[in-house]
């Protein structure tokens, strides 16, 4: 944009000042007539705007040379030849971009994303036009408007008004003969500043499209209303030394000759490559430009930059290339096209290397291509941020670090800034004839505006079904002596990992007989405890020693977490193990991935030795940090075993106590699980059988411990459920459990059991917050509950009472297994309980079990449970 | 009353009903069910009638309002000048 429009604009007032009555009336009824076409245009269908928007397409056609001639008599400003073919690419070249585009109604399906986008007119738009693209940025923004069922004011600069109200008429009667409502364009009559920000700040206006200089720009984005403000530049042109010369020169030529170099977009400085300045200055020279001297070209600085402001002057704006150097004094010949100006730097002290809408450029010689590209970005902050730049080069390298380098919402390249950037001639850019500048400019946008700016999108997002997974090991064998299966699976070095008792009971001996022959078996005795960082170590140090290709993790839920961690460290020894434990919220969005690339490889197998964890099938492990005092907890289905065997002989000789302690912990799983917002039908089908299995085997298996059906289906049960719960997770009542046992040094299923009946009573409840979750539909944790209650033949008419019966189930089976039925049976005093709460809950919160949970527990609530827990109010 | 407003002369129809408004006969229904498209013209005749009612104080109610001319006159702020009636 110009100088007269930065100085004549730069003062619109933000606040409006005092209109006389008579033009207040008369704007106010240009904003109605706008406002009632606007809301009638929503009525127009696709087919209707296509048909109009053609008609005046047409009538700018024709139009083009008349509205050219019109604005050069007027504004004094450019080339009439240029200003036709810039009428007809603002009509042919707009109307061929957007013909096909769908700007009414639904505009975009995506199916896979269930989603619809949907056009919205803005209503009113308040349009300000510049003196040096007057009357094609008229044609422009009418099509666009018509094209996007809007109504617009404009507000032409003052020396540009009658060619552009001319333009606006044309526009505006072919698209009221075509059926475009009355009033959908209109002209603001000799408009002043405070008229303008009258506009600006009027509220049925409902976007500013502000096309000039930054003074403009900055009024549209200060008034308060949603604007496009697009504004000036000073576009750098890097000539480098692969470039094609001879096409380069000609395109820097046309670019910065058209219309005299009125288009912001045309280049100002550009920077040449040492080796082939002088060549490239002769090419100039000899296809018409003069090649100023060192005193001429402090001439041209001292007279067509403004030394108080550092601008251009206005006088030399859109003016030839001979006539600015009559003006200034320069002796050049009569076909001279352009000045060329060799400056040493760039900044106030090279006043040529700011923006010159007029064929005057200043040319840089650079020494290297870090020099070349250094200067170019000097340009580029000198008043051309956000806006074009230019560079013509056969070398790709180059060309990106330049794209990279220089922040310019167009990057031209090997083509002419002016044209390139208009879009759609030289390249696939959109068309237009705004340009947005970005943050840079003071602007909202880089694109080059178009249709989609004068569109509110609306977007319809259906609800999205998630795909959901249900994930276990391949190979599951079961029932007694499903052990024997070992066999089948070769190994050249195996290591068992297990801890002493297993060994001294003789389960260490029963697996290495059904391990395939000629194997080399190492045994790897762990503590009985959850897993700390020194014992995966040595683990891992062992496997590395013997090379192991098989892993057999022998044992309850810490042994075969070790196991898991083990393999991770041994396959991935880069794998870190705090960092693949950060928490996440959904496992298939989760931020950290674990290792994919495997330095070793060994088969996992699982053999459990208690009927609760299921971690022989989970991908879970739990590793205790001591020297941070931290429990590292690791998800992922990497973890999970290769082969699960669930062979009731190593659970036979369980003491009752842990019997009880695991049992419950598969009916806390199976109970969770099957209420959890992750539960599908594949969960379900798992969480009710073991649900099922469990209410009647566990109690067998506790006071008939050699009872062998009774432990091989409690055996599998664990498994099952386990099943469930590494694909639907838990909920809320393992997030109170590991609190409260991690503090109290309560095992884990004891921990589940003191917590179960409340927090069935409370998933049950209505909620106080729902968890929203995409998987679920409605509530209906309590359904499921019913469900199982009939699963288990627990009888009751309603769901509420379905609910109370298998609470009450819940509790007589806790009463026969000997559970304590309360914190306080435990000898924890209410004063040692009462100063944990506020950690417990703090610590229950943070646990991420209960995101899966069909009820969002509130920090009071969990501390509701908690004093539940502790008084055993559920015990009957 | 009931005035039936027809689509294909919605203008015309509206000046007529203009005519007839009387504060002796009460409210005044305008009966849109026909009209799939307001336009200019219409809608200015619309504006002429609402004030000419309310000027007589009788009520006017829009009987079977599209949903896409209800949004024009949502627009225009027309809306709040008029009870509608499905």
């Amino acid at each position: 944009m110009i100088a007269t429009d930065i100085k004549e604009r730069v003062q619109i007032p933000l606040a409006p000042e005092v209109l006389s009555a008579e033009r207040t009336a008369y704007l106010e009824n240009l904003v109605q007539e706008a406002r009632t076409a606007a809301a009638v245009f929503t009525q127009f269908t696709q087919e209707d705007v296509d048909r109009i928007v053609k008609a005046m397409v047409l009538a700018g056609l024709e139009n083009s040379a008349r509205l050219a001639r019109l604005a050069v008599e007027e504004t004094h400003l450019g080339v009439m030849e240029d200003k036709v073919i810039k009428n007809m690419v603002a009509s042919e070249f707009v109307y061929n971009y957007t013909k096909d585009k769908r700007t009414v109604g639904v505009i975009r399906e995506i199916p896979e994303k269930n989603l619809l986008e949907i056009a919205e007119p803005i209503g009113v738009l308040f349009s300000l036009l510049p003196i040096t693209n007057p009357t094609s940025t008229v044609l422009f923004k009418c099509i666009v408007a018509v094209k996007t069922r809007n109504a617009v004011i404009f507000s032409p600069h003052p020396k540009a008004w009658r060619c552009c109200s001319e333009a606006v008429k044309v526009m505006y009667e072919t698209a009221v003969k075509h059926g475009v409502p009355e009033g959908v364009f209109t002209c603001v009559e000799s408009p002043t500043l405070q008229e303008n920000a009258y506009l600006m700040k009027h509220k049925d206006v409902g976007l500013i499209d502000a096309t000039g200089g930054p003074g403009v720009v900055k009024a549209a984005y200060s008034s308060g209303k949603p604007a496009l403000g697009v504004g000036a530049g000073n576009t750098p042109v890097y000539l480098e030394k692969s470039a094609d010369l001879n096409t380069s020169v000609v395109d820097i030529i046309i670019s910065k000759t058209f219309d005299n170099g009125t288009i912001c977009a045309s280049e100002q400085t550009v920077v040449i490559d040492d080796e082939i300045y002088d060549q490239a200055l002769k090419k100039f020279a000899d296809l018409g430009a003069h090649i100023c001297n060192e005193e001429e070209t402090k001439i041209l600085e001292r007279t067509v930059i403004d030394p108080q402001t550092g601008f251009m002057q206005p006088m030399a704006v859109g003016q030839k290339a001979t006539d600015i150097a009559r003006f200034v004094g320069l002796s050049v010949k009569p076909a001279t096209k352009l000045l060329i100006a060799p400056i040493q730097g760039v900044g106030r002290e090279h006043p040529l290397s700011v923006e010159k809408l007029f064929p005057v450029l200043a040319v840089y010689r650079a020494k290297s291509v870090n020099e070349a590209l250094r200067v170019c970005v000097d340009v580029n902050h000198a008043g051309g941020l956000g806006h074009t730049a230019v560079i013509f080069s056969r070398n790709d390298g180059v060309i990106r670090k330049f794209g990279e380098i220089i922040n310019a919402g167009r990057i031209i390249v090997n083509s002419p800034g002016s044209i390139g950037a208009l879009g759609a001639v030289y390249n696939d850019l959109v068309p237009t004839f705004s340009f947005g500048c970005g943050t840079g400019g003071g602007n909202s946008t880089t694109d080059n505006v178009n249709i989609y700016h004068y569109l509110n999108i609306k977007r319809l997002a259906r609800r999205t079904q998630n795909h959901m997974w249900f994930r276990v090991p391949n190979q599951i064998y079961f029932n007694m002596n499903a052990v024997e299966n070992l066999r089948q699976f070769p190994s050249r070095c195996t290591i068992i990992v297990t801890n002493a008792p297993l060994e001294q009971i003789g389960h260490v001996d029963i697996v290495r007989r059904h391990i395939c022959p000629k194997t080399h078996i190492h045994v790897l005795v762990i503590p009985d405890a959850e897993p700390e960082v020194k014992v995966i170590q040595q683990g891992v140090e062992a496997l590395n020693f013997y090379k192991a290709d098989q892993i057999i993790a022998l044992g309850g839920g810490s042994v075969i977490d070790a196991a898991k961690i083990m393999k991770l460290k041994y396959e991935s020894p880069e794998a870190d193990l705090e960092y693949l434990a950060a928490p996440f919220l959904d496992l298939r969005k989760r931020v950290v991935q674990y290792p994919t690339e495997k330095t070793n490889h060994a088969r996992l197998v699982a053999i459990a030795t208690t009927s609760g964890t299921g971690s022989e099938v989970t991908p879970f492990a739990v590793l205790s940090d001591k020297a941070s005092g931290r429990k590292i907890t690791l998800a992922d289905y990497s973890l999970s075993p290769d082969v699960a065997i669930v062979d009731p002989q190593f659970v036979m000789s369980m003491p009752k106590g842990l019997t009880a302690d695991t049992g419950i912990d598969c009916i806390t799983h199976a109970l969770e699980a099957g209420v959890s917002n992750y539960a599908s039908s594949y969960t379900d089908s798992n969480a009710m059988q073991a649900l099922r299995l469990a209410f009647k085997y566990l109690p067998i298996a506790y006071e008939n411990p050699e009872n062998e059906e009774a432990r091989c289906m409690m055996h599998n049960a664990a498994c099952i459920a386990a099943m469930a719960f590494s694909n639907a997770s838990v909920g809320v009542n393992h997030a109170l459990a590991h609190a409260f046992g991690a503090r109290f040094g309560v095992a884990h299923g004891r921990a589940n059991a003191l917590m179960l009946p409340h927090v069935i009573a409370y998933n049950a409840a209505v909620p106080t917050k729902f968890m929203p979750s995409p998987y679920t539909q409605g509530y209906i944790a309590h359904k499921k509950y019913s469900t199982m209650a009939d699963l288990l033949g627990l009888g009751g008419n309603t769901v509420e009472e379905k609910v109370q019966k298998l609470i009450a189930a819940v509790e007589q089976l806790l009463d026969r297994l000997a559970f304590p039925r309360s914190i306080a049976e435990l000898g924890i005093t209410k004063q040692e309980f009462e100063k944990a709460v506020p950690e417990l809950v703090e610590i229950a919160f943070a646990d991420p079990s209960w995101r899966s949970n069909p009820r969002m527990p509130l920090l009071s609530e969990l501390a509701e449970l908690f004093w539940k827990a502790y008084e055993g109010r559920g015990k009957r | 009353m009931v005035l039936e407003i027809e689509n294909q002369r919605i203008a015309a129809t509206l000046q007529d009903a203009k005519s007839k408004i009387d504060p002796k006969a009460g409210e005044t229904v305008l009966d849109v069910s026909s009209v799939t498209r307001l336009d200019t013209s219409g809608l200015r005749a619309l504006e002429d009638l609402v004030a000419a009612a309310e000027q007589k104080s009788v009520k006017l109610s829009l009987r079977g309002t599209n949903v896409a001319v209800y949004k024009v006159l949502k627009l225009v702020k027309l809306t709040r000048r008029f009870s509608f009636i499905d």
